[in-house]
């Protein structure tokens, strides 16, 4: 489907995923946004046939989304995105044959033959079996799905003109389209917002006098202090963060906020944190079991606050949440970045030229797996979660065919 | 009873001597004061101030120390004061303020002390160290200002109010006015240099630093003469006194140098009046080498000889930092033919794991090397954590470099076993439960640009913010439960033994 889209957008996608392999878009919002919006111009370049919008739509998307998600398989936003996309798209489907569904009147007894016939109408059926899947149960969509698959061996349709069916179909896939368009634009709407959604909970957190210990650095987290220094003062705590050393620009966005800000080395951590009342920070990813993958150094951090007990909440907005389940997570959720990050290439070198063989191996890994026991609380924009509670939230966001 | 004080010295030290003049000679004295309070006995007190020299109230306050010693282990309590022992009343003015226990010099062991004797309750009290100076106590600090002999420097205005009680860091910058004052004050001056080197660490690690106090305290001896009309022992302490205060002016005294220090002025104090000044300096001098040598060169090789059988082939062993016993276990495990990997972890601003790396890649060893927190990544291919430390306290804690705790916190969440390497002289009585009530603070300015990298250039000029600290912290404490054994010259203890072995090994007289 992708040779039939536009030439532009088949260079807006391969400039997107040169992005994403040479590491130019990195983080969260921005590779969100940019997907989102990519997906958005696949979806409206996209020429819709009559039959089988949806599906048509969904091919789509997926093509172009598995390239992106190979690019950077570490980027899960990316992945998020698409399978929000893709979600978004059945989710309108089943809308607009819901509401097809109930404008015809159910008649009794026709034939079979006709039913089979017409494509377009099991496809209802399926759309409407998916629809009470997506919709939490209650009595009103248990009643509501007798009907519905009664109706499916009925013509639902009494003017079965095949005019006016196509026409039909034409505004049913042009329905579909905008509706796709506008739920994008909606989530666009929400990647972008998610900032002042969740700072709108700070108060509710953060208490007079606290003192809160964070490592590295998070947009986010920034915005919640914010918020919370109007009314509250209290002291951070922030951990540098090596070997990138967000921590410092973070100390310095916070002592610019005129909050009290000290500056510790990572190591000093276990030491701290006895006096430390919450630890904030934010995270690169949400798995679906409610462990989180956040920049190296988090575990520890973790660790030494459930040995101090001290909570470890963690802020995220909903486009981080991703659907998968970390089963081996040091390998398939992390990278190894260069070591001369950590040592520099030429530090070594003069004690090396003795000794045959075997350089020194430097480690440097990107991500740390939190696992979700030792999580105490999500901040979301759709409000605080426990770790336990993610996999309803995946659920309500994503589709099970996309997974 | 008023001639009494005017003795001279050799005289009153031939009384000193014989026990039952002391206990009268003190008796007398004390219930004089005690009986007559109010001003009456202050004008007497003061009459006796004036009549008597400073050596020869020096000289009285040494009987009557004697005199109590005696009266207690005869069991007679009439003449304890409780109270005058306290900390911070050392009569010499002692500067060892920070950091160091200033526990009093124990005289119980010039008694018998093979006899089990009942130690009574204010003797149990005597047994606990000594509280520290805390710096947040304006007045405390304003006093040991006033009897320091080297002036302290102003404190910085960007210091952590969490750590206020702590003394807080002196720039190198500050070490030439201290250099100048302290020449002028005293004739003894090898000890800039060792100062200097601790000031701007080059000298780095317990034993490294014990050991080159004692070769200074050595050159000292053999160039100390004894000036006329002094005694030998007290006059030499007091300039002991003077030379540590300057050195933990410059940097706080680790706890191997406060014990050696320890052991020294008890040695000083033992000395026998009846020894010629050639005699006494030679036993100092060969006391502190003794010392150097018993209790850490040949504890060490006991220590790698105990902790070499603990590796074995195959075995991925884990370090942070830098500490020599573990790099000396390490190479002789190598050296012996054992097949084993090492990841050296390393944290800021130090970075000392790289010393370590040099070496250890010298002699050929695997390794593997990353920074404090990338620690849970490798902890999975790990069998054994070896680690170094400063001292172990007395409830178990380990007082290491800052970022061992969390290495073996994470040891101990993986299950891999801890092992602290250690020698006795090293454990210390007192006790801690986290790393905050003590601790030494490093250069807040070392946080700011990275080793090698000269992008991060965020932090230049912190101290322009009125609300950026940045704190740096030497220290840590590792909780007795994460650590699985102590390697000790004695053999290999559990955390739980500490407060045993200090008891068993260290009430002996040190040498």
């Amino acid at each position: 489907m992708v040779a039939a889209a536009m030439p532009d957008l088949q260079a807006a996608v391969d400039d997107f995923v040169i992005k994403l392999k040479r590491r130019q878009v990195e983080g969260s919002l921005a590779t969100a946004k940019s997907t989102v919006l990519l997906l958005r111009q696949v979806v409206s370049h996209q020429r819709i046939p009559s039959s089988g919008p949806a599906s048509s739509l969904i091919d789509a998307v997926k093509s172009v989304g598995s390239r992106l998600i190979a690019a950077n398989p570490m980027e899960l936003a990316v992945g998020n995105m698409v399978r929000r996309v893709l979600h978004i798209i059945r989710e309108e489907e089943a809308t607009i044959v819901a509401a097809q569904v109930g404008v015809t009147p159910v008649s009794d007894s026709d034939d079979d033959a006709d039913v089979h016939g017409v494509p377009g109408l099991s496809a209802v059926a399926l759309a409407a079996a998916n629809r009470t899947a997506l919709r939490a149960p209650s009595l009103h969509n248990l009643l509501e799905s007798l009907p519905t698959s009664a109706g499916a061996n009925v013509e639902p349709v009494p003017e079965s003109d095949t005019k006016s069916r196509s026409s039909d179909k034409n505004s049913k896939s042009w329905k579909l389209k905008h509706g796709v368009i506008d739920a994008i634009g909606l989530l666009l709407g929400e990647i972008e917002n998610y900032h002042s959604e969740i700072s709108e909970q700070a108060l509710e957190h953060i208490h007079q006098n606290e003192v809160i210990l964070t490592l590295g650095r998070s947009r986010s987290l920034l915005h919640f202090f914010r918020e919370a220094k109007k009314k509250r003062s209290f002291q951070v705590f922030v951990a540098e963060g090596a070997p990138r050393y967000q921590g410092h620009k973070f100390a310095k966005e916070l002592a610019a906020m005129e909050l009290q800000t000290t500056v510790i080395t990572d190591s000093a951590v276990f030491a701290l944190i006895s006096r430390v009342n919450m630890v904030i920070v934010g995270a690169h990813a949400v798995m679906a079991n409610g462990g989180i993958v956040a920049p190296v150094g988090m575990h520890m951090v973790a660790l030494a606050a459930r040995r101090h007990a001290v909570p470890f909440v963690v802020l995220t907005g909903l486009h981080k949440l991703c659907p998968l389940y970390p089963h081996n997570p040091s390998v398939v959720l992390n990278e190894l970045k260069s070591p001369s990050q950590v040592l520099d290439f030429g530090e070594m070198s003069d004690c090396l030229d003795g000794t045959d063989g075997s350089p020194v191996h430097v480690v440097n890994p990107m991500f740390d797996y939190v696992p979700p026991e030792l999580i105490s609380l999500f901040i979301t924009d759709s409000g605080g979660h426990n770790p336990s509670y993610v996999y309803r939230l995946v659920a309500e966001i994503y589709s099970p065919e996309d997974h | 009873m008023r001639a009494q004080p005017t003795l001279s010295v050799s005289e009153w030290k031939f009384q000193r001597s014989t026990t039952t003049k002391v206990a009268f000679f003190s008796r007398n004295f004390w219930d004089d004061r005690k009986c007559f309070p109010g001003p009456e006995n202050d004008a007497r007190q003061r009459k006796l101030k004036d009549r008597t020299s400073k050596a020869e109230r020096r000289a009285l306050q040494e009987s009557q120390r004697a005199a109590k010693e005696a009266a207690r282990a005869s069991g007679n309590q009439t003449f304890f004061m409780p109270g005058m022992w306290e900390a911070g009343t050392n009569p010499y003015g002692s500067n060892e303020k920070k950091g160091v226990d200033k526990k009093p010099v124990d005289k119980s062991g010039e008694k018998d002390k093979k006899k089990e004797v009942v130690v009574p309750e204010k003797d149990k009290r005597k047994d606990a160290p000594a509280p520290r100076l805390q710096f947040d106590d304006e007045q405390k600090v304003a006093k040991a200002r006033r009897r320091a002999i080297v002036e302290q420097t102003t404190e910085t205005k960007h210091r952590v109010e969490l750590f206020r009680h702590l003394p807080q860091f002196v720039p190198p910058t500050q070490l030439q006015a201290l250099e100048e004052k302290y020449l002028q004050n005293d004739t003894m001056h090898i000890h800039p240099a060792v100062g200097l080197k601790y000031l701007t660490w080059d000298i780095v690690g317990g034993n490294a630093r014990c050991v080159a106090m004692l070769e200074a305290f050595k050159e000292m001896i053999r160039d100390y003469t004894t000036p006329p009309q002094k005694v030998m022992s007290r006059d030499l302490t007091a300039k002991i006194n003077s030379h540590v205060s300057f050195l933990s002016t410059c940097r706080p005294l680790s706890i191997s140098m406060g014990n050696a220090i320890r052991s020294f002025k008890l040695k000083i104090g033992k000395l026998r009046d009846t020894l010629t000044e050639a005699e006494a300096k030679s036993s100092l001098v060969s006391h502190l080498e003794t010392f150097a040598q018993e209790k850490i060169i040949l504890a060490d090789k006991e220590i790698v000889k105990h902790a070499v059988t603990k590796i074995i082939d195959g075995d991925v062993v884990l370090t942070h930092g830098f500490s020599c016993v573990v790099e000396m276990v390490l190479s002789h495990a190598h050296s012996i033919g054992k097949k084993f990997r090492v990841v050296v972890v390393d944290s800021r601003p130090r970075l000392e794991g790289r010393i370590l790396l040099r070496s250890l890649l010298a002699q050929g060893l695997k390794c593997t090397y990353t920074h404090i927190n990338a620690v849970t990544y490798i902890m999975q291919e790990v069998t054994k954590v070896f680690l170094g430390a400063a001292s172990i306290l007395a409830n178990g804690t380990v007082y290491s470099r800052v970022g061992t705790a969390a290495a073996a916190m994470v040891a101990h969440g993986y299950r891999v076993p801890v092992m602290i390497c250690c020698e006795t002289y090293k454990f210390h009585e007192r006790v801690q439960l986290d790393s905050i009530c003590s601790n030494e603070l490093g250069d807040p300015d070392a946080l700011v640009g990275v080793a090698g990298r000269k992008e991060f250039r965020e932090l230049v000029g912190w101290d322009e913010s009125e609300h950026l600290r940045l704190l740096n912290l030497t220290y840590d404490a590792t909780p007795a439960d994460y650590v699985s054994m102590i390697i000790t010259e004695h053999g290999m203890v559990p955390p739980t033994s500490v407060p045993v072995i200090l008891r068993e090994y260290r009430k002996e007289p040190i040498l």
